[in-house]
């Protein structure tokens, strides 16, 4: 049975435009006791700066770090689609030829019980200190999500609505066309937004190893001079861009499949 | 004229026999109705029919013609409605035209015309789940009906309505049929339904399927609702209650 629920109206008691304020009111009070402790001179500045600092820090170094942030991004960008092309290949592949997935998948898994940040000196061994391996290391992260969440997407589509196209005549590419791909999209972005938040931390662990520009690299000659209120700085912006994919694809997520959500929410309600 | 034809059909799974020597026929404008015990293999018939699944023996004539293990002939209905959520009414209507080849404004363009007569006026350009459940299945047989005008087969299309909902539907099948033209094989665990549709009954004995028995049925139409209290019904009936 269908249960009319009043979507119109925020889910929370306690929120202004829809947006919960709970978590915003704690997240404001740790900040607010973070500061306290510092002013309080409770702990050294050098192990941890006041949130205040950090904001004035971020300000002040941003114009040195807005280098080193493009090609944080830029890795992460070029990763980030590479991924998507390949999880999206992978997929369709797997799930289309029984055989591929038998033999594939269980590699697949194993492959992310690696460390990739054991991998990272590798990949600059052999890959040199440029973009290249740290654009590796972004896809490495972010393609597996992405397959795994399309995949089940592809597999979960109803038997009974394949039959019945099938008896229509219509092709593989028509049956992918028209079901599985559109069906998959709520599965396959889900994956986007895990990989997605992936990215940006991906390529700074890739540059971490070395290099010339990144924040990572960034990071590191900061923590090596001391300057821990720049750390935090460049921790603050990685969170912030990180969030900005995020939202991005959510963006990107709402324009992709303009029926509404909720038909699979009431969908799940009637099964 | 015959329009269809099930010739000794044989399947089993494994070892276990599901349907054994099936011969069925179909001729043009009738309601053919397959009644039986849920289980007893009624829709792996059908898939056989429609192409989806090989019979381990015998033959699909449609026409005279084999087409036996063909897909794109007879169309399809299944009792849950099938419809893509993320696509409006018109939209799935049009998927088997699409299917066909033809280019999507030209689908929607011959799907359109159809919608009042299924009922569906004004319903377009809505998605599926703003739709009552009668009037998914209306839609859903409108799909039905637009991939192949001749021949449907019809599985339980009812069967998950409420029993109110249920009556209606039936009825405005069979007015519906009047302007169609379509031949229908039908499949249900209704009694009621399959006497009040039909031209002629097949009884199917549970597993393996065998056909236990044959009932044409004289009914005059138009049925309305005094069809289902006529003399002709009740014993109709209950002969087939005894044998079930």
């Amino acid at each position: 049975m269908k249960r009319l629920r009043n979507t119109g109206n925020s889910p929370y008691t306690f929120s202004i435009l829809n947006i919960d304020l709970l978590p915003v009111v704690f997240t404001t009070f740790l900040i607010l006791l973070w500061e306290v402790i510092t002013r309080l001179d409770l702990v050294d500045p050098f192990i941890l700066p006041a949130p205040s600092k950090v904001i004035h820090t971020l300000v002040v170094t941003f114009p040195l770090m807005g280098q080193h942030m493009m090609a944080t991004v830029f890795e992460a960008v070029v990763g980030f689609c590479i991924a998507i092309l390949a999880g999206i290949l992978i997929a369709i592949m797997m799930d289309k030829v029984r055989v591929l997935k038998r033999i594939f998948y269980p590699l697949l898994i194993t492959s992310q019980t690696v460390p990739i940040i054991t991998l990272a000196p590798l990949f600059a061994m052999w890959f040199g200190f440029g973009y290249l391996p740290k654009i590796v290391i972004v896809v490495l992260v972010c393609f597996f999500p992405i397959t795994i969440s399309l995949l089940k997407g592809l597999e979960s589509v109803d038997k009974d609505l394949l039959n019945l196209l099938k008896s229509m005549g219509a092709s593989s590419w028509d049956i992918y066309k028209i079901v599985k791909l559109p069906a998959a999209l709520p599965s396959f972005f889900s994956g986007l937004k895990i990989s997605g938040t992936y990215s940006i931390m991906a390529a700074v662990i890739g540059e971490w190893v070395g290099g010339r520009r990144g924040l990572g690299i960034y990071m590191l000659r900061v923590k090596n001079s001391f300057a821990t209120d720049r750390v935090f700085a460049a921790i603050l912006v990685i969170v912030l861009l990180s969030i900005g994919v995020l939202k991005f694809i959510g963006f990107i997520e709402s324009k992709a499949m303009p029926w509404n959500k909720e038909i699979y929410g009431l969908k799940k309600e009637e099964e | 004229m015959k329009k269809l034809e099930i010739i000794d059909v044989t399947k089993y799974f494994d070892e276990l026999y599901t349907l054994e020597n099936i011969s069925l026929t179909l001729e043009e404008n009738q309601i053919v109705s397959i009644i039986g015990p849920s289980g007893s293999g009624k829709s792996t018939l059908f898939n056989i029919v429609a192409g989806i699944e090989k019979a381990d023996h015998g033959k699909i004539l449609i026409e005279g013609n084999d087409y036996t293990g063909k897909t794109g002939r007879v169309s399809y209905m299944h009792q849950k409605d099938l419809l893509l959520p993320w696509k409006t009414i018109l939209d799935n209507a049009s998927i088997p035209l699409m299917i066909k080849g033809i280019d999507k404004k030209v689908a929607r363009q011959q799907a359109a015309p159809y919608f009042s007569l299924f009922g569906l006026e004004g319903f377009e350009n809505h998605y599926p789940h703003q739709l009552s459940g009668g009037m998914r299945q209306r839609a859903a047989l409108l799909r039905t009906y637009l991939f192949a005008k001749d021949i449907m087969l019809l599985d339980e299309p009812f069967g998950g309505l409420d029993a109110i909902t249920k009556r209606k539907m039936q009825q405005w099948l069979l007015s519906v049929l009047k302007n169609l033209k379509a031949s229908i094989l039908f499949i249900t665990h209704d009694i009621d339904e399959a006497l009040f549709l039909s031209d002629k009954i097949y009884v199917l004995s549970e597993r393996p399927a065998r056909i236990k028995a044959i009932f044409d049925i004289g009914i005059p139409r138009p049925r309305d609702n005094s069809t289902f209290t006529c003399e002709e019904f009740v014993s109709l009936k209950e002969k087939i209650l005894n044998l079930l």
